[in-house]
């Protein structure tokens, strides 16, 4: 047996296939675009949007009072002045890293898994880019100035202070809020082209006619059309680097304790492919069930995925421990009191529970049934957001509470519109992704057509 | 199967492209207009005042000294509007039955302060001194324009930050002679970078590091 056939019969007999038996060109086609262009709105389906509309509308409240009133409806407060809002720009920044490295890195390394989830991946990243990019103007205070973070000729003669990560951020994070959205609707042309060839409604037809940018699926159309998909995931690679360490910057750049160390970047962007992958199994899980796509998602993609979020998850372990072992290596009393402040302090609990969410409970991916087993991967993936959130809180509000000075010690409670923020922006997100799975398509028609014509190559060699 | 679109869409969709474009880079330029423009900044606007005063009459052609009015300008931060008083020290001798100045005298009879409409201001949070550019030798005129040739008064700055900064940047290009800092008619020399150099260093001007950190300005 000679190592190519070896390999494959491998690929096939410990991971399964990346499609369901069974499936020819035309199949594939109208199976999903039948989900967008189905007739009538299930049951569920209104539910689930309802409910998350209404956390949207709870989200506008919450931003017009801030606009009135001010960010003192929040708890922050000096010492503790990034309260909720960085804790879960952060978090809702990382969630998108997954998107981009599968639409992008998988991509370009030619692995086949990504095409049944690339489309909704890429999504999710950007409508937690949408989530993420609110919260720093709305921690302004006067988010109507936002624009004073550009260089723009001004009546002030001044530039943004370029020396300030926080300054770098507008640019990484605009950045990879236009490069993923490029990404995704240039992936989305052909697709849309498909639906309006299939509907049969004037309206639906117009507007998809418009989106599809007339798509004519001419040879000169896909050539040009593989080139942009190319020369977009070159442009989204290094963000999948970039971004998450630039925001790792917004900490490490500063002098406190906790916060003043080399590891960020590499910590940072671990931890984001961590909770991106997780967020994606969130959503995956269900969506398969709901539309029974299994043929489409097939385990062989939960089980790749949870091996990455296993991998990445041990990387950010080594990060927690290199951050403990470094409290004390590096003899600086403040870094060896933070440790202690994290073990022993009134925040305490949250860090233990991160380490539990974190750390512990994912080791269970370890275990091939468990891997095989959606609703403990559901759970599970529900566990590591909420791990990965707190990762965020213990190191935002633990190094903020009490830095060098005790006499500038304080605690950090949030408000109810602390929660209505955070809430809230799950709410944009859940009813931004309960729209997109009803009207686009979830998963990429063409590639999945792609998909059909190689899989039937190798088995039928014709 | 019919076309969805009219074939001049083609022409549409790619003028569309270009007109985003287009849309955006103009729609900024307009903003940065208006925002320069005297409708937004009343630059040369000229203000109604309960009294016409003239500053072209009294410091132009009468020669009156500002300080003869703003006597806390070399002391204090505010320049000091005058009271009604120093209007009548000349006003209960000339000009005695002037329809114009009856506000004024009404002012002195009933010891109620005239309500002049503010002209020159800086937003509350900027910390500015008169005394300090004062004594460092900035002229009135630098910021007040040809006060001696206003008949109504009116800003001649925009008093943006730019402004501000341009001087803070380079004292050298505007501060002058003790004594020609009062005098309104007061023509920069030619040589003034080469003067400017040397009055900076006699006045001891901070650095313009220092001039442009944040906190001398904003406190």
């Amino acid at each position: 047996m000679d190592s190519a056939s070896r390999k494959v019969t491998e690929q096939t007999s410990s991971s399964g296939p990346i499609l369901g038996p069974g499936h020819s060109i035309s199949s594939v086609t109208d199976r999903i675009s039948a989900l967008a262009l189905g007739k009538g709105y299930r049951p569920a389906w209104l539910f689930g949007l309802a409910v998350s509309f209404s956390l949207l509308m709870l989200l506008n409240l919450m931003i017009g009072l801030l606009l009135t009133k001010g960010v003192g409806i929040w708890g922050i407060n000096i010492p503790i002045g990034w309260g909720f809002a960085i804790v879960n720009f952060v978090w809702w920044i990382g969630i998108g890293h997954a998107g981009t490295l599968i639409s992008a890195i998988l991509l370009l390394l030619h692995q086949q898994w990504r095409t049944s989830i690339n489309r909704f991946a890429e999504a999710m990243t950007l409508f937690a880019v949408a989530c993420a990019g609110m919260f720093p103007l709305l921690h302004m205070g006067r988010p109507w100035l936002f624009f004073w973070l550009t260089p723009y000729p001004n009546p002030m003669w001044l530039w943004p202070q370029f020396r300030s990560p926080l300054v770098w951020d507008v640019f990484a994070v605009s950045t990879y809020a236009t490069v993923s959205l490029l990404f995704w609707f240039v992936g989305l042309v052909p697709d849309l082209a498909t639906l309006r060839d299939k509907s049969t409604n004037k309206v639906s037809k117009v507007i998809f006619g418009v989106l599809s940018l007339g798509w004519r699926n001419s040879a000169v159309h896909w050539s040009r059309y593989e080139t942009a998909s190319l020369l977009l995931a070159g442009l989204a690679t290094p963000l999948v680097v970039s971004v998450h360490t630039v925001v790792s910057f917004d900490f490490s750049v500063g002098q406190l304790a906790g916060w003043h160390t080399t590891i960020f970047p590499p910590y940072f962007v671990a931890g984001a492919i961590y909770s991106g992958f997780a967020m994606v199994l969130t959503l995956a899980i269900p969506i398969r069930s709901y539309y029974h796509l299994e043929d489409f998602i097939t385990m062989r993609h939960l089980n790749t995925m949870a091996k990455v979020m296993l991998a990445t998850g041990l990387i950010v372990a080594y990060g927690y421990g290199i951050e403990f072992f470094m409290g004390f290596y590096s003899g600086n009393q403040y870094d060896k009191f933070l440790i202690i402040n994290r073990l022993h302090g009134p925040y305490a609990f949250f860090y233990y529970l991160l380490i539990t969410c974190n750390i512990i409970i994912p080791q269970a991916l370890w275990s091939r049934s468990i891997r095989q087993n959606t609703t403990i991967l559901f759970l599970i993936s529900l566990v590591v957001n909420a791990g990965m959130w707190l990762e965020r809180f213990v190191i935002v509000v633990i190094s903020l509470h009490r830095d060098f000075l005790p006499s500038s010690w304080g605690m950090y409670y949030p408000t109810r519109w602390d929660w209505a923020t955070y809430v809230g922006t799950i709410g944009l997100f859940l009813t931004l992704m309960f729209l997109f799975v009803r009207f686009l398509p979830v998963i990429s028609i063409y590639e999945m057509r792609a998909l059909v014509e190689e899989t039937s190559g190798k088995k039928h060699d014709h | 199967m019919s076309q969805i679109f009219h074939s001049a869409s083609n022409v549409i969709a790619r003028v569309t492209i270009f007109g985003a474009l287009i849309f955006v880079a103009v729609l900024g330029g307009v903003l940065y207009e208006i925002e320069l423009s005297p409708f937004y900044t009343s630059v040369n606007v000229a203000r109604e005042q309960p009294v016409p005063f003239s500053h072209k009459h009294h410091a132009g052609e009468l020669g009156l000294d500002c300080r003869y009015c703003h006597t806390t300008v070399e002391k204090s931060s505010f320049a000091g509007v005058p009271p009604t008083q120093t209007c009548m020290t000349c006003h209960s001798q000339i000009w005695t039955n002037s329809s114009m100045l009856e506000p004024v005298r009404l002012s002195y009879r009933t010891d109620k302060s005239i309500a002049w409409t503010r002209v020159n201001a800086v937003p509350q949070f900027v910390y500015f001194d008169h005394s300090i550019h004062i004594n460092k030798g900035v002229g009135c005129t630098t910021c007040h324009g040809p006060i001696a040739q206003m008949p109504l008064t009116y800003r001649a700055q925009t008093l943006y930050m730019s402004f501000c900064i341009d001087c803070h940047r380079q004292p050298e290009k505007y501060v002058r002679p003790k004594d020609q800092v009062f005098n309104p008619n007061y023509v920069a020399p030619a040589n003034q970078l080469e003067l400017g150099a040397k009055l900076v260093a006699e006045y001891k001007i901070q650095d313009p590091r220092h001039l442009q950190s944040c906190s001398t300005c904003h406190r």
